[in-house]
């Protein structure tokens, strides 16, 4: 197996008494595709903030390429190189697409103050190349045609690409991908899961949440299911489609033609 | 277009006195200009961040107290024989000490809410100012208290190998204002237009997202913050300078809802809006003063804000810029670059 | 029942909308399929009358309906369930129910439609009076769906009921809405799952760049070599 990047160690979750994870405990390999599932309210987006520094986990540790994460706040965790995109919130609704990615370059432009301000000219070439790097992204996630519309005013699936560029923007080493493709048909799930091996073959490990079955049997090399905050299967997709507790807790039976 | 405009706009502000002598009139638009300033600098929280200072008079008037003080000096007691005894300083290192202190001051407030922000935000800059006039009050030895600092001389321009210009007339102080306008707000426009003011918008639009994507929430405000309080501080650093007589009635609320009322009209989060404004509510009260007492002058800008916000409710710029064929335009830059990194690879 | 024609929508300088004609007919359920911002929500949008028509005509039930308020439309019969679970989270379920019947005056037959929605979904009932927003997801689908229902509509409009749901939910969802139209309600249907759309429904659209370009039978539709290229993944 491919070297551990990402490792959640027993992590449990309590909101109150109310327990939304319970001995959390599974790997991410370097280079893998590795996908979350459960009912809704199984504990997968509370997993999420626990890993992106959101929340702080009541027990247990995570830890990504050695660092342990617990206590990190948010955009430190970005700055390692782990960077998250959201189900429902993913854009900055009042800005261009490309303002949007721009946005997202935000670790790229690290400058002085003064710098920035006066215009100087490492500045301006910095400036100028974060431009470039914006219209790239946008270009390459397929939405040119989009660039200069307010990312509010886009289709729902569209809004979850712009998540996805903006979160490519950030530079990252591991992408977690929160149901990337809903709102999306089978066709442009198709587009999007051709993106998703792209980024991945150019180094970037991805964990995903989606309910779009089809989907993560394809593009997983690994799926871990989740219910009432606790991992009731672990394996590769062939594994966890045939097995009976994911199916009656979640796959229900239409869900064999996936 | 934009830049145009902006450029036709300084002209006109610089061509005024040519054709506007009358002193009553200069003197209204010089204490404008400053408000102008002041305005400027709650925007830059306000529309920018999103977070509203309703303290932020505090800043200017901390900024006009430490420009005073730096230019007069003082003696003060501390413990029983122990005396700060402080000798005059020229008014320009007066205002530079405004802006840093008013800035530092900014750092301070920032820093205490902004892990809380929102209401809170708003809570502890009205109480910073309150708690800022009360010191003005009641440290008689410092400030003179309700006798006012009094006295205060007016900004010396060093021209090396010229000697002094002392900036005393009105025609003087007027250009001085709108420099020190014009510099804030390339300040400003340069800041918002880097990517730290991206950093603020998507903090403004979408906090969660921002920090997902790396942007650090209270280094960011709190540098919009200092940032807003030193221009702030310079604003106030001038009124003194001209007005030459200051009071604790500096940190009146109702100086900050001027700034408010200047920025919520011409348009928050738009460059020009506090400046149009802000020529708006700071020349009313000239045209009102003759035709009507105080109290109905009150109600007479609420009027017109309400007007205003009624008939343009995003404030006068933001509605009609686009109007005007003057919007922001950065949607067709990113055009560009688009075609351009096309045509590269092509 | 529903008649549109040459509908012209837009967004600011954006054109959403480029002149959408169709029809639903009462007690069918019609589908509306298409790409991500093909206009399908938009469609939705101007019926409901949160989009103001630029140019074009909607006469639900004989009556001009063009560019009216949400209110009226409402008022007229058509009930709006928008896409993303959208309830009032810090409300109870009886209350997000309760709002539903916002512009109804009939206090017990408002009750009694209250009622009849707990016996449907029992899950619902079972959580009265919890806050909206502590439900999961699936449960907040059918408050959704359960608070357009209590506007008593002659025409239920869904925008993309199964996002985000898990996929026995999803099943469960169009099963609801199955039920709603076999007990006469006309459903007007919004959804990405392309295929399962046109498996439900009684008659369909395709929208593409803002325009129907094909419309038929849901059996035809699947079986059409376009559709099944662009929207079917196969």
């Amino acid at each position: 197996m491919a070297e551990t990047v990402l490792s959640i160690e027993h992590v449990g979750v309590q909101f109150g008494g109310l327990v939304a994870l319970s001995d959390l405990d599974f790997t991410v390999g370097e280079g893998q595709i590795v996908s979350l599932i459960g009912p809704n309210g199984a504990g997968k987006t509370t997993a999420f903030n626990v890993m992106t520094g959101f929340l702080d986990p009541t027990e247990g540790m995570v830890k990504y390429r050695g660092a342990v994460l617990n206590g990190l706040k948010p955009h430190e965790i970005a700055d390692l190189g782990l960077i998250r995109t959201f189900q429902r919130t993913s854009v900055f609704p009042r800005d261009t697409v490309f303002d949007n990615v721009l946005i997202g370059l935000h670790r790229q432009g690290k400058l002085g103050l003064v710098e920035a301000i006066l215009g100087l000219p490492r500045a301006r070439a910095s400036e100028r190349a974060q431009r470039e790097r914006a219209a790239e992204l946008v270009r390459w996630i397929g939405l040119e045609a989009r660039a200069n519309d307010l990312a509010g005013s886009l289709s729902y699936g569209e809004q979850r690409l712009v998540g996805v560029a903006l979160a490519l923007a950030a530079q990252p080493s591991m992408l977690l991908l929160d149901e990337p493709v809903s709102g999306m048909n089978a066709s442009e799930t198709h587009t999007f899961v051709q993106l998703i091996r792209n980024i991945r073959d150019r180094g970037v490990t991805i964990l995903l949440v989606e309910h779009d079955m089809p989907m993560v049997m394809s593009v997983s090399d690994r799926i871990v299911v989740l219910n009432y905050g606790r991992i009731i299967a672990a394996g590769a997709p062939e594994t966890i489609r045939n097995d009976p507790a994911v199916i009656e807790a979640y796959l229900g039976q239409g869900a064999k033609r996936a | 277009m934009n830049q145009i405009a902006t450029l036709i706009s300084l002209a006109v502000f610089a061509s005024v006195p040519l054709w506007l002598q009358d002193p009553y009139l200069l003197n209204a638009l010089i204490t404008t200009g400053i408000f102008i300033i002041g305005a400027m600098s709650l925007n830059l929280l306000l529309g920018f961040t999103g977070q509203l200072s309703l303290g932020h008079i505090a800043f200017f008037g901390i900024g006009a107290y430490v420009s005073a003080l730096t230019s007069l000096g003082f003696d003060v007691g501390i413990v029983g024989d122990f005396h700060i005894v402080h000798v005059p300083w020229p008014p320009i290192v007066g205002f530079v000490l405004a802006i840093v202190i008013s800035g530092f001051c900014g750092y301070l407030v920032g820093r205490l809410s902004f892990s809380v922000r929102g209401a809170y935000f708003v809570i502890v800059t009205i109480s910073f100012a309150e708690v800022v006039r009360l010191v003005a009050l009641n440290w008689v030895e410092l400030t003179q208290g309700p006798l006012a600092l009094t006295n205060i001389p007016s900004i010396t321009v060093g021209l090396p190998g010229l000697g002094y210009l002392v900036l005393k007339t009105k025609l003087q102080n007027y250009y001085l204002v709108l420099a020190v306008a014009a510099a804030a707000y390339f300040l400003i426009s340069r800041l918002v237009h880097s990517h730290f003011g991206r950093a603020m918008r998507g903090l403004m639009e979408n906090e969660t997202l921002a920090v997902a994507v790396g942007i650090d929430v209270t280094k960011t405000l709190t540098l919009a913050a200092v940032i807003s309080a030193g221009i702030a501080g310079a604003a106030g650093s001038l009124y003194a300078h001209y007005i030459r007589i200051i009071d604790p009635d500096v940190f009146a609320f109702i100086n900050t809802v001027t700034m408010v009322i200047m920025v919520v009209s011409g348009g928050k989060g738009s460059l020009a809006g506090p400046v149009v404004g802000g020529v708006i509510f700071g020349l009313l009260p000239v045209f009102l003063r003759p035709v009507m007492p105080p109290e109905a002058q009150w109600i007479t800008y609420g009027g017109v804000l309400i007007l205003i916000l009624f008939v343009l409710p995003k404030g006068i710029v933001p509605s009609l810029a686009p109007r005007l064929g003057l919007s922001r335009a950065k949607g067709n830059k990113a055009v560009k670059v688009t075609e351009r990194t096309a045509g590269e690879r092509a | 029942m529903l008649e549109i024609r040459d509908m012209v929508c837009a967004y600011g300088q954006v054109t959403a909308l480029k002149g959408v004609t169709l029809s639903v007919k009462a007690g069918q359920l019609v589908a509306l399929i298409g790409a991500n911002g093909a206009g399908k929500s938009t469609t939705l949008r101007a019926i409901s009358g949160l989009v103001p028509p630029r140019s074009g005509s909607m006469i639900f039930e004989g009556e001009d309906i063009t560019g009216a308020s949400p209110q009226r439309v409402l008022t007229r019969g058509i009930a709006h369930c928008p896409e993303g679970r959208r309830v009032f989270p810090h409300m109870t379920v009886a209350e997000n129910l309760d709002m539903g019947a916002y512009l109804r005056s009939d206090t017990s037959a408002i009750a009694t439609d209250r009622d009849r929605i707990y016996g449907e979904f029992p899950r619902l009932a079972d959580r009265k009076k919890q806050a909206a927003g502590t439900l999961s997801g699936g449960e907040q689908q059918m408050l959704a769906i359960g608070r357009a229902l209590m506007s008593r509509p002659r025409l239920v409009m869904f925008d993309e009921p199964s996002l985000g749901l898990a996929p026995n939910i999803v099943e469960r969802t169009f099963a609801i809405i199955r039920a709603i139209r076999d007990a006469g309600t006309t459903v007007l249907l919004v959804e990405q799952n392309a295929f399962a759309a046109l498996e439900m429904c009684d008659h369909a659209y395709l929208l593409e760049a803002g325009r129907v370009v094909l419309s038929g039978a849901g059996a035809d539709l699947i079986e059409n070599e376009h559709v099944r290229r662009a929207y079917l993944g196969g």
